[in-house]
């Protein structure tokens, strides 16, 4: 996310667009993150992200970009300011501490006598 | 219409140039008027695709080179099956009437080889053809042959994102700024002169029937859709004339040799070459 305002915008020196007319503003397109399903009953996975003006021309883009060699049959785009995550610092707090906590796992705990259907 | 054929292919299936190919090859030969029609709808497909290729790495977006360069490479495919099945009509390859003939030979129309311009200008060209197109194969799905029955098919659906990222743009930058409007509007302008003649009836039409889409008979749908979308996009219909065309009958426009020599000079130093 760190790369949102890197754009292709490197060689828009050469385009005809500025050639012709005076070089005009331009604010980068926006972020958005790109979920694709690759087939019914799975759920939809995070495949990367891309830029685009808006959320039509999101999901044509990740149309584009992401199913280009049939990955897919179904496209999400969120806007990647949307997307609340954790803190990467936090990551001590937030990750550890169900380490050494075996009890929650199925395989902590013996099957009691008796039980046939477990 | 061609008769039995060795593989048997129905509209809806994704047939690829290899396909066509090896129909080719198992003996389905097409006549000379046939092979005519088949050259002018690859011609169209393959000088707008060298066309649009230019913009990969130059396009305003690095999404819209990918955009841009799928469009040209579904081009690049529909060109490869009508050109290999047009070929088959005179013994030759793909790569021999793609590579081998000059531009008198091309039977491409006059706008597929009008310059990129900007990018308001390319779209304003894609929307008149993806339109154009469009319609077209909607109408050779039924073809009385099979085979341009079959290219059609599997071009449509190609065609139906074309026109609806031609669309998507126009209205965005009919909408957008005073200067993409500008733009947008300059670029229609531009290419509407070379319209008509998408749109002329000929011999060749009248003598292949059922095999042809006629192409007066598009004007009308092409007309209501693109008012559609002018209006929603905030732009005015060209009111310009007709540009003197001809590239049917192998008369072009003087942009067009320059694109052969760019596309063909690798074939023609390295002839046969393979990698």
């Amino acid at each position: 996310m760190a790369t949102s305002d890197q754009t292709a915008m490197g060689t828009s020196d050469k385009t005809p667009a500025t050639e012709i007319g005076h070089t005009p503003e331009k604010a980068p397109w926006p972020l958005w993150e790109v979920f694709v399903r690759s087939s019914r009953g799975l759920s939809h996975v995070h495949a990367g992200s891309l830029h685009a003006p808006d959320a039509d021309m999101a999901v044509r883009n990740a149309r584009d970009l992401y199913t280009r060699r049939n990955e897919g049959v179904s496209l999400w785009v969120v806007p990647a300011s949307s997307i609340v995550a954790s803190d990467p610092d936090a990551k001590g707090e937030f990750f550890e501490s169900p380490k050494g906590k075996d009890y929650r796992h199925a395989t902590y705990y013996k099957k009691s006598e008796g039980v046939k259907h477990l | 219409m061609s008769g039995e054929s060795a593989t048997r292919i129905t509209p809806g299936n994704a047939l690829r140039p290899e396909d066509v190919a090896e129909r080719v090859a198992g003996g389905v030969k097409v006549g000379e008027d046939v092979g005519e029609y088949a050259l002018r709808l690859g011609d169209d497909a393959l000088i707008l695709a060298q066309r649009l290729g230019w913009w990969i790495s130059r396009a305003p977006e690095l999404e819209e080179d990918v955009a841009l360069g799928n469009i040209a490479l579904d081009l690049l495919g529909h060109a490869r099956s009508f050109l290999t099945y047009a070929g088959s009509a005179w013994g030759k390859t793909e790569d021999d009437l793609a590579y081998w003939r000059g531009e008198p030979e091309f039977r491409s129309c006059f706008l597929v080889e009008q310059p990129n311009g900007d990018f308001g200008k390319t779209i304003a060209r894609q929307l008149v053809f993806s339109i154009f197109q469009h319609e077209l194969y909607s109408r050779l799905v039924d073809s009385a042959d099979e085979t341009i029955a079959a290219i059609s098919a599997k071009a449509l659906k190609e065609v139906d994102y074309h026109r609806d990222h031609a669309i998507q743009w126009t209205i965005r930058l009919g909408d957008g700024t005073e200067e993409s409007k500008r733009r947008i509007q300059a670029g229609l302008d531009s290419v509407w002169p070379y319209v008509a003649e998408l749109f002329q009836d000929d011999d060749l039409i009248e003598r292949l029937g059922g095999v042809a889409a006629r192409p007066s008979e598009m004007r009308e749908p092409f007309d209501a859709l693109m008012a559609q979308v002018l209006d929603e996009a905030g732009l005015e219909l060209p009111d310009v004339q007709p540009a003197m065309t001809g590239g049917r009958g192998g008369k072009h426009s003087e942009h067009l040799g320059y694109i052969l020599a760019e596309m063909q000079v690798i074939a023609r130093e390295h002839p046969g070459a393979t990698w």
